[in-house]
């Protein structure tokens, strides 16, 4: 099996199935108006306060843009799972490792506040 | 069998190093079949973004905890440096480049030469304008003092003599200047400028001063220091809302400098390798290298640029959407 055949039966299946010949291009294009209109959203998300909720709506959107990108930019959505499974486990091991280190934040938090005598001395006045 | 190989061995020297007839051209000895070659490439690649993602995984955790502990550090600083509108430029940017390279692809699969020719080139001109922007962006950090290290003006190691100069030896701010800069508790603008005259020798105005003056004195306001160029109002809320900061957070807001330059510098460094790499896909896709059968390099720099994109929409939130 060539590599265009194999390409093929990769984006054949949105192409056959769902939407008739021309539906990757309009994936695409659907996919990326959805990443303006996401962005257009975490912009005006981040004017309005919702305390600190803001953050995760950031965060969620912002996950919801990688997850597009990821699935149709990068055809996993088409491919192997083998390539999602190599991304999702390096995206699992960073939030493993983010969220272990900020439990240990906690601990040593005031420890790392600066004391006076850390600091420099203060100039003559 | 070592007839075999003899014969092929013969005949690719007799095609002048060429395979025997009906073998792809691409396909290297040590693989079965095309399928399995550009399999095994995109393997690799996957891997390879795997870890850029725990390298900037690092980069993000420092973030975390900085952000974590030190809340209005960030906020303060992102929402008196950092200009939404061009990371929001920025962000639809490298969207539409990133479009533009899926479709790129697309178009390699097809063996539709000119829309392959023409979508590189769409690529590379969004990600050029990317840095251009970021350049811009730079430009002003530079012009506010608000650049890393010795450069920050919130840095210990302050020092705004020229900076391409050799650093000399810190030396404790002068004390007109500092008198000057701070006759009362809230100083107008015009104090701010006349300060600005008077003092030829700028005083390193904030880090270790501002925090000795914090409980009796006023410290030296950073309106004094500012460049004439940012409106002197904005320069009066950025010195407001810095004061109000509590001393170990006035003592970390070069902290949020660090992460900025550190983690947008990285993704610009991918970005400029990004660039060189669909330069090269594109001088091959020129050279008419490609076709449905054999499409690797073109699939895979894709699979790059996607990347850098996907950690800049998750940069952008981060920094310059800071509440």
């Amino acid at each position: 099996m060539s590599q265009a055949e194999s390409q093929a039966s990769a984006a054949a299946p949105a192409a056959e199935e769902d939407h008739g010949p021309h539906a990757v291009p309009r994936a695409l294009v659907a996919v990326y108006v959805v990443l303006v209109v996401c962005t257009g959203l975490t912009v005006g998300v981040s004017r309005i306060d919702l305390g600190n909720f803001n953050i995760w709506v950031c965060l969620l959107i912002a996950v919801i843009k990688g997850s597009l990108v990821a699935l149709y930019f990068m055809h996993l959505r088409w491919d192997s799972p083998f390539y999602g499974i190599v991304l999702i486990s390096a995206f699992f091991f960073a939030a493993l490792f983010i969220g272990l280190a900020l439990l240990d934040s906690h601990s040593y938090q005031p420890i790392i506040k600066p004391t006076p005598m850390a600091l420099p001395q203060a100039p003559p006045p | 069998m070592s007839t075999t190989s003899t014969t092929n061995l013969a005949s690719g020297i007799a095609h002048g190093l060429e395979r025997a007839p009906g073998h792809d051209p691409h396909l290297a000895h040590h693989f079965h079949s095309p399928e399995q070659q550009y399999r095994s490439a995109k393997l690799g690649m996957w891997v390879f973004l795997g870890t850029e993602i725990l390298m900037f995984g690092g980069l993000f955790c420092a973030y975390a905890i900085n952000r974590h502990n030190h809340p209005l550090v960030f906020s303060f600083a992102a929402q008196s440096y950092l200009n939404v509108g061009l990371g929001t430029l920025n962000t639809l940017l490298l969207i539409t480049s990133s479009l533009t390279m899926a479709w790129g692809v697309r178009a390699a699969q097809l063996e539709q030469r000119r829309v392959l020719i023409t979508c590189l080139i769409l690529t590379l001109v969004g990600g050029a304008g990317f840095l251009v922007i970021k350049a811009i962006e730079y430009q002003a950090k530079w012009d506010e003092h608000v650049w890393i290290g010795q450069w920050n003006r919130y840095n210990n190691d302050y020092n705004d003599e020229s900076p391409y100069k050799e650093a000399p030896p810190a030396q404790p701010p002068s004390p007109t200047a500092a008198v000057s800069a701070a006759p009362e508790a809230a100083p107008s603008s015009s104090d701010a400028n006349k300060a600005t005259d008077v003092s030829k020798v700028k005083p390193r105005y904030i880090g270790p001063t501002g925090l000795a003056n914090a409980p009796g004195q006023p410290s030296a306001p950073p309106a004094a220091e500012a460049p004439p160029a940012s409106g002197a109002e904005m320069d009066q809320q950025r010195a407001q809302r810095y004061r109000d900061l509590s001393a170990g957070d006035q003592w970390r807001v070069s902290t949020f400098f660090s992460c900025y330059f550190l983690m947008t510098g990285l993704h610009g460094l991918h970005v400029v390798v990004g660039i060189a790499l669909i330069s090269w896909v594109l001088l091959r896709s020129l050279r008419g290298d490609f076709s449905s059968r054999y499409f690797t390099p073109v699939d895979l720099v894709g699979l790059y640029w996607h990347l850098v994109d996907m950690i800049w929409i998750f940069l952008f939130p981060l920094f310059y959407l800071i509440r």
